[in-house]
């Protein structure tokens, strides 16, 4: 059983600049045919400062970092046995091309079902700007096959 | 199509889309794309050896193509939140229908928003994800 204690554990924050072609690159790779993803003029005429990211880039920040499971080991799990059980997303500020994002998370519950055979981890992670607004807000549950 | 939103009521379909078939370039590409580089998606013989048939999908991959049903619908700034249960693996040659139904509408700081339940199914039906969505409606100018 993953020890309990390691509820409200904060890794350092995750910062990543986002840039226009990476951008592009995810929204072709998920097939994205709509020229505000793809094309800076379209972007801009649509209102937005720059090429906008996809509802679910957001997610793709955490994994920036150099070793985005090693909160895994320090919980004593096993890749293997997880499986990506919920993904939650709450949009406050568009994230553009251009934007230096923060993204800070902690382990906010750890909990388990059928006496201990799947066991849940729930990560809330909250995203900033440069200018310091709070963009959006993302909770990840991680499932555990025990 | 944005003003059309002004008539729309709980019950209603959202459009619908479906993919192409997912291939082992796909799930490269997104891996390149989403820096999930987790090499059950992209490599074959490191799948099989987990005791696979094959690669698997990320499981954002589905959920990539079920945003698009909403940013299809409206613009992107509308979306309040998206959520999803990721319900069964996504594999290759799978052809991913994405589809949505407003299940309630009410009235907010003067605002009107819109509750969605979102699937995301192969040709067979099998339910991948299951999502919800609050969308706001976008202001007429």
């Amino acid at each position: 059983m993953i020890d309990k204690t390691h509820i409200g554990y904060a890794p350092d924050p995750v910062t990543m600049d986002i840039e226009k072609g990476r951008l592009k690159f995810f929204a072709r790779s998920t097939g994205q045919e709509d020229p505000i993803y793809l094309d800076e003029d379209a972007a801009k005429a649509a209102g937005f400062r720059a090429l906008p990211a996809p509802p679910t880039f957001l997610f793709s920040i955490d994994l920036e970092q150099e070793s985005p499971m090693a909160f895994l080991d320090m919980l004593g799990v096993n890749v293997g046995r997880i499986l990506h059980g919920e993904q939650e997303f709450t949009y406050y500020q568009p994230i553009c091309a251009g934007d230096t994002i923060t993204l800070k998370s902690r382990i906010e519950d750890i909990y388990d079902k059928k006496n201990g055979a799947m066991e849940f981890v729930v990560q809330k992670f909250s995203a900033t700007n440069q200018l310091g607004e709070h963009v959006a807000d993302m909770t990840r549950t991680i499932v555990v096959r025990n | 199509m944005v003003t059309d939103l002004h008539a729309v009521k709980i019950g209603d379909a959202i459009p619908s889309y479906t993919t192409r078939p997912i291939t082992r370039t796909t799930l490269a590409l997104f891996a390149g794309a989403s820096g999930d580089h987790n090499k059950i998606h992209i490599d074959t013989d490191f799948a099989k050896k987990a005791g696979l048939d094959d690669v698997i999908a990320q499981g954002m991959l589905p959920m990539a193509y079920l945003a698009r049903v909403l940013t299809d619908w409206v613009p992107q700034t509308a979306i309040r939140s998206f959520s999803c249960r990721f319900r069964a693996i996504t594999h290759v040659g799978d052809a991913i229908t994405c589809s949505g139904d407003v299940t309630e509408k009410w009235e907010e700081d003067g605002r009107t928003l819109f509750k969605l339940a979102l699937l995301a199914a192969d040709a067979t039906g099998d339910v991948k994800l299951a999502g919800e969505a609050v969308v706001e409606l976008p202001q007429t100018k």
